[in-house]
């Protein structure tokens, strides 16, 4: 018989923080895959750096805090947040990128705070904003996509030469991500209308066969794996939904009013991290609201700071200060915002019902 | 017929086929039982036998005492070895007054009890003052005196007697059976209680993973329309007082209310059979089925067992353990308590014996929250568990309380689905009993103060009343003199 007096329950669910980590890795899983085919050798090196720096990260970590350090490497966070964050780079950055990344990420997104659960951020778009700011260069160094195997795509060594930061090849196939692309035209003075046209048709957006992030391009599969989590319970639709709602109703709003100058809603919806970031990101269990409600709240927040960053600030997408802003907001919104308890009112009282008791219907 | 929705709740995997097929067998006569005197929420029942004194089956053993309080009767017929302590059927494993009985295996019945009669031509009066001097108590597990909720009707205008047959608990299978076997009964006790609590309509709830004991119940209340048997979606705690009312009627029990409240008294399918056996045969509460169950036990079973049987004598009859149980409960997994040994007594309130295997119970590591918002998604009366557990872990009782945590019902839904494995339960229940014993404190002093205050104002009184009686007297002796000089001057 086991140690001390426990209350019930008794019994447990089916459930573990690792089960739950394993279960986001799998929804990732498809997207990923796509992106390593896409994107060749350098991508699936990208990955590798990002997961095993931010592991290495956590164990150093948990050490210099006296912490366990098994349990917790085990429990998979340190791994996701690694492979969170390698699907939002540009999929050429180089090693050091990745590793300074995940170790950011790590420590000042996450253990710094007191590590697994204590966050106020999502640790990978802390680590996404440094970077960002810090090698807005390479951060915004996007390639077409060279199919792995196919005859342009670079051969295992050459992707090793590319993940080591010698730069061969990749001015000859760089590009802007499509958002990149209409910012840089529309400052230009060309519409959003004549940007788009030559490099973008909604289909292609879909498939993810286009310039963009690692894990960001393919909608579908990014898509495929929400509705997984989804499924299994992981996350619940509030915050996706909306996300995607509120970003959809101003991209429509705004387009119906200036086509010419605001993108519509399906490019908004097809681009970028929008679909990555409302399934996996904005979701992030540890730094969301807890309650349905304040889900929907958060949701529709970083669906308009998304619009908001995208159409009037200086960078093209605006997915990882969106959320990061709401991050800032979840304890406040957590406060306020809380279910009615059984048998009391909004405000708290206990119900109170007029005259006498009516018999049931 | 329309059912209400609850929030929340979980589906643990009910684990009922292990006994739900096993007709309720009867144990044996055990060598000795242990009768405790408390085996109800109220005070503790009086003695009424001495040492070496041979009673009766169905004789008073110990009196009730106060409003909410319970009789307690000899199980069998025997010999009384001893009024003393002995260990609780409670997790504490602390000794409480009992009883020992030693049967001398005759199970011979006093007849001292009522003459039975037509229990629908007593008045309500009598129906509940005959439900508690059998000693009925809430045998769901609550164990409140049954009579004490007969009796609300005096105090509220009641409309619906609902009757919980939900056994919403894992491997918990003794009301399934006892409608099953006994639906007759079982419906009979129900028409008294409603005709006691003279109240219109009655609804039984049954989960849907009972369906052998919603169609013999159906079958049993044909003939009375009612009565109506409600088939709730199988779903944990269905079997909670309030949202089983909830679920059947639409309506939630006001916060610090009762379901009376809301015109709904809630009684178990137990306590109806209880009922029966009262006020048809004049025989008082003193034995109740109890499911032993759990992979741990050889052969898991249903028994009618006799109130005072050590659980040990349970557990041999079901040929004891295929292997060490990694943890012994009283009650079903979610809600039950562990129990200290195998020696203590079966009492009123036990509704099973679980012995758990190492996989059928929680073992895994605790780790910090994640803030998946499982807890809250599940929790039935919308509370934010993890919020009450982070106040209540730091301390900070009056910010668990601000988070509704006196709310909470301990249902345990949100420990169940936590992936980190946080005794959520094991926070509140802390929580709630230092609350409480601070509450306690506070009132204790605020009396002492307050008594105090009293004091000095009576004493201040008392020495203005004094002083003004001094100052008369002065000024009466005052008046006197210059009476008395006026007088020599004139
Ligand atoms: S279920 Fe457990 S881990 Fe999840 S929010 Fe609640 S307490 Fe935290
Ligand atoms: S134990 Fe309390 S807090 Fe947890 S689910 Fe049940 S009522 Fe909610």
């Amino acid at each position: 018989m086991d140690a001390p007096l426990v209350s019930g329950p008794h019994a447990h669910g089916a459930v573990s923080v690792s089960r739950t980590m394993v279960l986001v890795m799998l929804a990732l899983l498809p997207a990923t895959l796509f992106g390593v085919y896409l994107y060749g050798w350098p991508a699936l090196n990208l990955l590798l750096i990002t997961v095993l720096s931010a592991l290495v990260a956590e164990g150093t970590s948990l050490r210099l805090a006296g912490k366990p350090v098994r349990p917790y490497l085990l429990d998979g966070s340190a791994a996701l947040t690694g492979w969170l964050l390698a699907m939002t780079l540009p999929p050429w950055a180089p090693w050091w990128i990745g590793a300074a990344g995940s170790f950011f990420a790590i420590v000042v997104g996450k253990q710094v705070f007191g590590g697994l659960g204590q966050n106020l951020f999502n640790p990978a778009m802390v680590a996404r904003v440094a970077l960002l700011i810090a090698f807005p260069v390479e951060m915004t160094t996007f390639i077409t996509p060279q199919p792995l195997f196919s005859s342009n795509a670079p051969g295992f060594l050459q992707g090793l030469a590319i993940s080591l930061g010698s730069g061969v090849q990749i001015d000859m196939v760089s590009s802007a991500s499509t958002l990149g692309h209409v910012k840089t035209e529309l400052t230009r003075g060309i519409s959003v209308h004549n940007a788009l046209a030559p490099v973008y048709d909604l289909l292609t957006g879909f498939i993810g066969y286009m310039p963009g992030s690692m894990g960001e391009t393919s909608a579908l599969l990014i898509l495929a794996g929400g509705i997984f989590l989804l499924f299994k319970r992981v996350i619940t639709w509030h915050i996706p939904v909306s996300m995607i709602a509120s970003l959809m109703l101003l991209a429509t709003l705004f387009h119906g009013i200036n086509p010419e100058r605001y993108i519509g809603p399906l490019v908004h919806l097809l681009s970028g991290a929008t679909l990555l970031g409302a399934f996996f990101i904005a979701t992030d269990l540890v730094t969301s609201p807890v309650t349905a409600k304040g889900q929907l709240l958060f949701g529709a927040g970083c669906g308009a700071l998304v619009f908001i960053i995208r159409s009037w600030a200086a960078y093209p997408e605006g997915m990882a200060f969106a959320v990061m802003l709401m991050n800032a907001l979840t304890p406040l919104i957590d406060h306020y915002v809380r279910p009615r308890v059984y048998g009391r009112d909004r405000k708290g009282e206990p119900l109170v019902y007029e005259g006498k008791p009516e018999p049931p219907p | 017929m329309k059912l209400f929705r609850i929030t929340g709740g979980v589906h643990p995997d009910d684990c009922k086929t292990l006994t739900a097929k096993h007709a309720i067998e009867t144990l044996p006569l055990p060598d000795l039982l242990h009768v405790p005197l408390q085996q109800h929420i109220g005070s503790p029942a009086a003695p009424v036998v001495r040492r070496g004194e041979q009673v009766l089956k169905g004789q008073l053993l110990a009196h009730s005492q106060g409003m909410i309080s319970a009789p307690v009767h000899a199980p069998t017929s025997g010999r009384v070895m001893g009024v003393g302590n002995y260990p609780a059927h409670h997790a504490s494993g602390l000794s409480v007054p009992t009883i020992t009985l030693q049967p001398d295996g005759e199970d011979r019945w006093a007849n001292n009890t009522a003459i039975p009669i037509d229990p629908f031509k007593l008045p309500s009066e009598e129906i509940a003052a005959r439900v508690s001097a059998a000693g009925i108590v809430g045998m769901g597990g609550a164990t409140f005196p049954a009579a004490v909720k007969l009796n609300l009707r005096t105090r509220y205008t009641l409309k619906t007697l609902v009757i919980n047959g939900a056994e919403c608990e894992p491997f918990l299978t003794c009301d399934d059976r006892l409608m099953q076997e006994q639906a007759a009964d079982v419906i009979d006790g129900i028409r008294i209680m409603a005709h006691a609590l003279g109240v219109e309509k009655v609804l039984i709830g049954i989960e849907n993973n009972k369906p052998d004991a919603q169609s013999a119940m159906d079958a049993a209340a044909a003939d009375y329309p009612d009565i109506s048997i409600a088939r709730l979606p199988t779903r944990y705690p269905m079997g909670s007082e309030k949202h089983l009312v909830q679920t059947l009627t639409g309506r939630e029990t006001p916060a610090r209310g009762l379901t009376a409240d809301i015109g709904v008294v809630v009684h178990n399918v137990a306590t109806a059979l209880a009922v029966h056996d009262a006020l048809r045969c004049g025989r008082p509460l003193v034995s109740r089925v109890v499911t032993v169950s759990g992979s741990a036990i050889r052969n898991p079973k249903n028994l009618r067992v006799l109130v005072g049987t050590p659980v040990d004598d349970l557990l041999n009859y079901c040929g004891g353990f295929t292997s060490t149980p990694a943890r012994l409960i009283s009650g079903g997994p979610m809600m039950g308590q562990r129990l200290p040994g195998t020696r203590v007594p079966i009492i009123k309130g036990s509704s099973g014996i679980l012995a758990l295997t190492h996989e059928e119970t929680v073992h895994d590591a605790v780790m910090p929250c994640i803030r998946c918002a499982s807890c809250v998604r599940v929790c039935p009366c919308g509370l934010v568990p993890l919020e009450m557990a982070n106040h209540a872990r730091a301390g900070d009782l009056e910010g668990a309380a601000g988070f509704g945590l006196m709310d909470c019902i301990a249902c345990g839904s949100c420990a169940y689905v936590c992936p980190s494995n946080i005794p959520l339960v094991q926070y509140f229940n802390y929580a709630k009993g230092e609350l409480t014993a601070r509450q306690r404190a506070e009132h204790k002093q605020a009396e002492t103060r307050r008594l105090t205050e009293l004091r000095s104002e009576r004493m201040e009184k008392q020495k203005q009343a004094k002083r003004e009686a001094l100052a008369k007297r002065r000024q009466a002796a005052k008046a006197q003199q210059q009476k008395k000089a006026a007088e020599a001057d004139a």
